[in-house]
């Protein structure tokens, strides 16, 4: 989108003729007097850029503009589905939620996997990356096998991880073997978590993981040379150089993953359905239950505001730190 | 500057289009007298059901030319009311729908659903009056039946005698007859079970240590309940309650009568040796598959006991086409429907409600299992638990279950904690 944007400014910013100075004389030779044609190379290209961006503008207007301001308007409301009613109620649902009992637990189950997630995630992207990017053979089929979770249909990755995750499932299976009881994974509270956090680590780690590895590739290898040459340790380079050198990429990922955590819902609906207790109830769960299943939908919508402010001040918030850790941007 | 409110404009005109895209909506509905496309929601997606409700929606159709089609939409069984409210919120309301017991209170008091009273007692051959009021109570307000009590369902014991008498244990039959058919006997067969053939005991289809209001067909033996008759006041504090809950505890965790959490065992597969579930799920039951029984519930410590699910058929009111709709619920639920759904939907129908009758339409079942676990379940059957605002209810008291479902758990402790939670919720 950014990219269309851009070639439309531009276009609307480039003066009349195509050429810079002054506006060309009319070549009737009736002089300034005379009317211009409507249709200028400006407005031209002006419309030009409109038509390009016109998709992109329709379908975040219809998909994403229009149920944000509907979702703020709905948290102002009561609706009740099963009585057709619609009654405005001011900040009562705010009020509600300021007071809700449940949502600290919620807040709190949303924070440990975010947090869970980002980092297993990122430092395990990087180490795969890393490995991944040695001259050695056979890597290209290890890329392969850690990337393949990300094309895999989310749903049905979750449900064979529930299989596995079973108390006489594949993974207690395989624990047996070692002589290892294993636990019910999905049943107490902090394995529920760590079972949710790792389906999902492992579903999207490959994605991460190529973008480290390109970020990588573009480092210039006449730095480790030099390096090298100083008598700089592996470690030390991996510190100095390559870190600083991705650090636009690691940004791009944690923003990218730090979003999608706070989003996530299918893996905690096939999985926990938000249990045992509440210890995996995260944000998004939780509103599925207020709107659809407890037809709180004025509710639900006031806890989509909440969690819109939450993505909002995270992303500023990683977007204003980039000045202090990101190589380019100091 | 000028861009600025170029865009301004243009994003003005778009959400305008859309609202009156919106707004225009809904073009599409044909006064009742024109040409109608029925929609009804329903959990089952069963082949045999679903031919059943086909047969009688295209024999209605002949004599109905005006509606153009009749389609019957199954929605996943665990999901089912959030998709059909969903649907509703949407502004895509079926006009005809199937709703579970649970959440009857909130559909019949909140002005969903038309009255039916009127369009089934003109309807001719009806027999409005050979409705069973018992099975009626829980479809009603103000003395307005708002939904059709589709299926009255008595929950009994599908037993495998294949596996029972491979742990050689005595089938169902035999204790009944011994007057030994009580939980005591029960559990301990199906412990029997696991130890001697690996195979799971006792399963409580549906409750998969989630759906806790399918407890309410082992607790009712021993005369617990979820809350009070006027849903005020919380039940699972109760002496009752907390005997039925430890006699359960210790029939998963210590004698392992019944598959822990986690584990699933699917009774019809041939995975277990009893399970508990509605007389609707014997179409599951495979022609070659193993030695079967279908008996009531076993007695409690309070004698014999009976519990039913309910399943009643409404007419939304914002549904496209409700005056059509009212009269195909009329014509699918008139006597001669009646009796062919039988064979899957227990109907409320007393003229029906025989062994005999039930008989000529279920071909799996004996007549002594039909008077044992259907009319006589009917008659005597208490309703699963119910309430309005029965969803939240229902998942406050799944969460603080939770607890429950572990070896060392103290059974007292967490029904305490059961009703500090959902009290405040019944009180309202």
């Amino acid at each position: 989108m950014s990219q269309t944007e851009e070639a439309a400014g531009r276009g609307a910013n480039r003066p009349a003729g195509g050429a810079g100075g002054p506006a060309p004389v009319p070549v009737d030779g009736s002089g300034g007097s005379a009317r211009r044609p409507f249709w200028t190379s400006r407005r031209r290209d002006q419309l030009t850029g409109y038509v390009f961006i016109a998709p992109q503008l329709f379908g975040s207007a219809v998909f994403v503009l229009l149920p944000l301001a509907l979702v703020v308007w709905y948290s102002l409301h009561e609706w009740n589905v099963l009585a057709g009613t619609f009654d405005y109620v001011g900040a009562e649902n705010y009020r509600a939620l300021a007071e809700d009992p449940t949502l600290p637990s919620v807040l709190r189950a949303t924070a440990l996997f975010s947090v869970g997630l980002v980092l297993c995630n990122l430092s395990l992207a990087l180490l795969l990356a890393v490995l991944l990017n040695q001259r050695l053979r056979g890597t290209v089929v290890f890329r392969t096998l850690f990337f393949s979770p990300v094309v895999v249909s989310l749903v049905a990755w979750t449900i064979v991880w529930g299989f596995l995750l079973q108390d006489n499932g594949g993974i207690n299976g395989l624990l047996d073997t070692i002589g290892v009881d294993g636990p019910n994974w999905l049943r107490g509270e902090a394995t529920a978590m760590v079972s949710v956090v790792v389906v999902q680590v492992f579903k999207n780690v490959g994605l991460n993981m190529v973008l480290f590895l390109a970020a990588l590739q573009g480092v210039p290898a006449e730095l480790y040379e030099a390096a090298e040459v100083d008598g700089a340790s592996r470690a030390r380079q991996f510190w100095r150089i390559t870190v600083p050198l991705i650090s636009p990429t690691i940004l791009l990922t944690s923003i990218i993953t730090v979003v999608g955590s706070l989003q996530v819902f299918a893996q905690i609906a096939v999985l926990t359905q938000g249990g045992p207790g509440t210890s995996t109830t995260v944000l998004v769960y939780y509103l599925y239950q207020q709107a659809f299943q407890f037809h709180h939908f004025g509710y639900g919508a006031t806890l989509s505001v909440l969690l819109f402010v939450i993505v909002l001040a995270l992303t500023v918030l990683q977007w204003q730190m980039r000045r202090r850790w990101v190589f380019h941007e100091s | 500057m000028r861009i600025g409110r170029s865009l301004r404009l243009t994003a003005v005109a778009l959400v305008g289009t859309v609202a009156l895209a919106a707004c225009g909506g809904g073009g599409d509905d044909a006064g009742d007298g024109g040409p109608a496309s029925l929609r009804m929601t329903i959990w089952t997606a069963n082949e045999q059901h679903l031919a059943l409700f086909n047969q009688i929606a295209e024999e209605y159709r002949k004599s109905h030319p005006n509606v153009t089609e009749i389609r019957f939409d199954p929605l996943p069984f665990d999901t089912y009311t959030t998709s059909l409210t969903t649907q509703i919120a949407g502004g895509n309301a079926p006009d005809l729908a199937w709703i579970f017991e649970s959440s009857a209170p909130d559909f019949v008091s909140s002005g969903a659903l038309l009255p039916l009273d009127e369009t089934l007692r003109g309807t001719d051959g009806y027999q409005f009056d050979d409705l069973a009021p018992g099975p009626l109570k829980l479809w009603q307000r103000d003395g307005k039946l708002y939904a059709y009590p589709f299926s009255t369902s008595p929950f009994g014991v599908f037993v495998n005698t294949d596996l029972l008498k491979r742990a050689k244990q005595k089938t169902p039959a035999e204790l009944i007859a011994a007057g030994r058919w009580d939980w005591s006997t029960v559990l301990a067969a199906a412990a029997a079970v696991q130890r001697e053939t690996g195979k799971a005991g006792l399963v409580i289809r549906d409750f998969d240590y989630k759906g806790w209001d399918n407890l309410s067909t082992f607790w009712t033996g021993w005369g617990a309940r979820a809350w009070s008759e006027d849903g005020k006041t919380c039940g699972f504090t109760a002496p009752e309650m907390v005997e039925a809950m430890t006699t359960l505890h210790r029939a998963i965790f210590v004698d392992k009568a019944l598959p822990g959490p986690g584990t699933t065992a699917d009774f019809f597969a041939g995975d277990a040796a009893m399970t508990i579930t509605q007389i609707s799920r014997a179409s599951l039951l495979k022609e070659d598959g193993f030695g079967w029984d279908l008996v009531p519930l076993p007695a409690g410590p309070k004698g014999r006991y009976a519990v039913i699910g309910q399943g009643g058929l409404g007419v939304l009111k914002q549904g496209k086409h409700p005056k059509a709709a009212l009269d195909f619920l009329a014509y699918l639920t008139n006597p001669e429907n009646s009796a062919k759904l039988a064979q899957f939907f227990p109907p409320p129908r007393q003229s029906q409600l025989t062994a005999e009758t039930l008989a000529k339409t279920n071909p799996k079942l004996t007549q002594e299992q039909l008077q044992q676990v259907v009319i006589d379940g009917i008659t005597t059957g208490v309703v699963k638990p119910n309430h309005t605002g029965q969803a939240e209810l229902s998942q406050q008291v799944r969460a603080a279950l939770d607890p429950l479902w572990k070896p060392d758990a103290d059974v007292k402790a967490v029904l305490d904690g059961v009703c500090a939670t959902i009290q405040p919720l019944l009180a309202k």
